[in-house]
């Protein structure tokens, strides 16, 4: 049976479209339970129409994605901040 | 041996039958899901529309189950451009479902077991225009294509008939759903090809 979801990992290609840094780095804190994860460390539901990345650890979605021919949307609600590594200033 | 064969079945191809636009024919049925697949024991199910004022009308699932059942045979599209043909269920009509429903709304936001929800105008639940199935081509709805049961809406794109549905909420405002809430069609209308937000 085909795996229902694969690793943040996945969201790699789709999200360096849409922002400058390697958001899968990233450490999203999960507004449900309040856990924080690595967006690599997220559980991409890619077979749909979308991609949809929920917790691991109780399944809250934390983001979604949707890449139209000319357009794409993002929605974070699911996560309550984002902590994104960069390179001292 | 005769020029024509008794045996002989003209076989339907792609340039046999009209889809709608920007849509190709599948004989699989492929699985698209946005989480995990719920695990819904029946003696725990329920169905339950509730109206705008609030009020709730419920149907276990032994109650639905004792509920006249339909067989419709349809073809479903879905919006990443697979559509099947012919695709035969057995359930319960939503008019028979919203016989003793007193509303006066105009929309419906369906909702599932999983968080799932879809919008649709309540007049495209009506006049034989959809169904709560439990049944795919004869045996039971599997869980990964929507069981123990799911909205079927073929005349919408297949993301609105959704899976491991459990109630609608009758409402005077159409809200948004989780795809339509993020660049999906807030209609899906396959023939007017209908996928994202503005076309």
């Amino acid at each position: 049976m085909t795996q229902e979801y694969q690793d943040g990992n996945a969201l790699a290609g789709p999200l360096a479209e849409l922002f400058a840094v390697d958001v899968t780095a990233a450490t999203g804190r999960c507004v449900s339970c309040g856990d924080t994860r690595r967006v690599a460390d997220l559980r991409v539901y890619g077979h749909a129409l979308g991609w949809v990345a929920r917790c691991p650890s109780c399944e809250h979605v934390m983001l979604r994605l949707v890449r139209a021919p000319d357009a794409a949307w993002i929605d974070l609600q699911g996560t309550l901040s984002l902590r994104v590594p960069l390179p001292p200033a | 041996m005769g020029i024509v064969s008794p045996g002989f079945r003209r076989r339907r191809r792609d340039d046999d039958v009209q889809l709608p636009p920007g849509q190709y024919l599948t004989e699989d049925f492929p699985v698209l899901s946005a989480g995990p697949t719920p695990n819904i024991p029946l003696d725990r199910w329920e169905f339950v529309i509730a109206s705008e004022t609030g009020q709730e009308y419920r149907w276990t699932w032994d109650e639905l189950q004792e509920l006249p059942a339909e067989e419709p045979t349809v073809d479903i599209h879905c919006v990443t451009k697979w559509s099947k043909l012919g695709t035969s269920w057995r359930g319960v009509s939503l008019d028979l479902l919203m016989e003793d429903v007193e509303t006066t709304a105009d929309y419906a936001l369906a909702h599932s077991y999983g968080g799932y929800t879809t919008n649709l105008p309540l007049e495209d639940l009506l006049d034989g225009k959809a169904w709560i199935v439990y049944e795919y081509e004869g045996s039971e709805l599997a869980p990964q294509h929507g069981g123990p049961a799911r909205l079927l809406v073929p005349h919408l794109y297949f993301w609105k008939s959704a899976k491991w549905v459990r109630g609608l909420q009758l409402q005077e405002f159409d809200e948004l759903g989780f795809w339509e809430s993020v660049g999906y069609h807030d209609y899906g209308d396959p023939w007017r090809e209908q996928r994202y937000a503005g076309d």
